[in-house]
């Protein structure tokens, strides 16, 4: 299973808690994984990405153990930590007042 | 016993406050989206427990919010395992996609710029179909939805009406305002900033520019452009749908042939400068505003928060002061957040930056607080209940 952090506003849209966890077929990457997301919590399409261009909303970042994948392409294989479920991969939004 | 919702969006959530007809002591839900930017929401004239709302933040986007219990529970239109053609869930209620070429608008600096979508500004439900909703959005665009907003199709023709010419208002360049003919359900008006008014007489497949006698000297280089005058607020009488009502950035505006020409009634309006204006539910011919001192300072003249009502249809304005902040006031009221509601003794409502809500259950008359320290108020709307 791999494990998916959310922020708190995504987790609220999605009526879930600090992590989800989902069932994603070999290989791993970031984009199957977003994918995977989205096909589990249709609600969450669009927030994260854009709906048709599949770009990374700019206040949006991407962890994998301590990894910034938030700028590499979307078929890079994820780490094993994550593919085992050590590692939650982690979807930030970035810090700002106001 | 009947009674009343008022719907109020904020920067940092939804309150609903429910009152009876009486609108003496009031009950306050909310927040709803706590920490969303909610810039309106509305419900269908047809069904009031059915409420659209406009949930929007600069980290996640869009989201539309629907509930069909008047607001007690919300759910995200098509956010189920339905899946599409390509085998995904369709999760498409928050998806705006501008039909065809994308093309330019015009930017500040008077530069060509690509739409973009950012938000929904205003939601208005149709008038006889609980499950048909339009949608006007910041870049400046108006969708629809026939399917109780799981899914949305712009209306391209009006990005058609010199859509290259339009620029964005220090607001963005949004679509804020949206009147459906109650007479007529092929036509539809809607406001700009800044852009200007436009109107449709065929269901919303062609558009034309109607702001003819708008006079915009201060902000243009034109004194009267066919487009780019910046609207702030549309107002009807659903009695009588060719009469509009139009706060525009400087001048209160009035038409009697549905937006063909305007005249100016600012009349001894201490400032013609403000955000909303609103029709009398039982009075046509009585109409508010709330003056807001210039385009540089938007706060109240003088630091007294007054509303301004006309009984005249415009022209001579009366100042409406009891029960509101007469010194030492500097909020504002934005374009949506000004309603009224059709009970007998007419209700109205406004918001303020500083978190207000004030009612008058007497046409404005007399004034009270029905909550002091909301977040920023952006929206109100007020459903009268059976």
């Amino acid at each position: 299973m791999i494990r998916v952090a959310l922020p708190y506003h995504l987790r609220n849209l999605a009526h879930v808690g600090k992590e989800v966890e989902l069932h994603v077929a070999a290989p791993v990457t970031l984009g199957a994984v977003l994918d995977a997301v989205e096909a589990q919590y249709p609600m969450l399409r669009g927030t994260i990405r854009d709906h048709v261009t599949h770009q990374r909303r700019p206040f949006i970042r991407f962890f994998a153990c301590g990894q910034d994948l938030s700028h590499g392409p979307t078929d890079t294989p994820l780490p094993e930590a994550i593919v085992t479920g050590v590692e939650p991969f982690r979807v930030v939004g970035a810090m700002a007042g106001g | 016993m009947s009674g009343v919702r008022v719907l109020v969006g904020t920067r940092k959530g939804a309150f609903i406050l429910t009152s009876t007809e009486k609108r003496k002591r009031w009950k306050v839900s909310g927040p709803h989206f706590a920490g969303w930017e909610i810039y309106h929401l509305n419900g269908s004239p047809v069904d009031p427990n059915r409420l659209y709302a406009s949930q929007s933040s600069g980290w996640f986007g869009q989201v539309i919010q629907r509930s069909n219990d008047g607001g007690q529970t919300w759910e995200t239109p098509g956010g189920g395992p339905e899946q599409g053609p390509d085998g995904m869930p369709r999760g498409e209620s928050n998806k705006f996609v501008y039909e065809g070429e994308v093309g330019t608008h015009q930017w500040y600096d008077g530069t060509q710029h690509p739409w973009e979508f950012k938000r929904v500004w205003q939601l208005k439900p149709s008038l006889t179909d609980p499950d048909t909703v339009y949608a006007g959005v910041e870049d400046a665009a108006l969708f629809r939805s026939s399917d109780g907003g799981s899914s949305w199709q712009e209306l391209p023709g009006l990005r058609a009406a010199k859509g290259h010419l339009w620029q964005p208002g220090a607001g963005g360049m949004c679509l804020h305002t949206i009147l459906l003919d109650p007479t007529n359900p092929d036509r539809i008006f809607v406001a700009i900033s800044a852009a200007g008014a436009f109107r449709t007489d065929d269901g919303g497949q062609t558009w034309r520019p109607i702001n003819n006698g708008l006079k915009s000297s201060y902000e243009l280089p034109e004194d009267t452009p066919e487009v780019g005058h910046c609207v702030h607020n549309l107002a009807m009488h659903p009695s009588r749908p060719n009469v509009l009502f139009m706060q525009k950035h400087w001048d209160v505006n009035r038409s009697d042939d549905a937006g063909d020409s305007w005249h100016e009634i600012s009349g001894n309006l201490p400032s013609d400068f403000g955000f909303p204006i609103g029709v009398h539910a039982h009075e046509p011919e009585t109409i508010y505003v709330v003056p807001i001192k210039s385009d540089s300072e938007h706060y109240p003249p003088d630091g007294k928060l007054r509303v301004y009502r006309s009984r005249s249809g415009g022209n001579e304005w009366e100042a409406l002061t009891k029960g509101l902040p007469q010194k030492d006031c500097y909020v504002n009221v934005l374009r949506s957040a000004l309603a009224v509601d059709s009970l007998e003794s007419c209700g109205i409502y406004f918001g303020t930056t500083g978190g207000q809500v004030y009612a008058s259950a007497d046409s404005g008359d007399s004034w009270s607080a029905i909550v002091h320290d909301l977040p920023p108020v952006l929206s109100v709307e007020v459903q009268t209940l059976p």
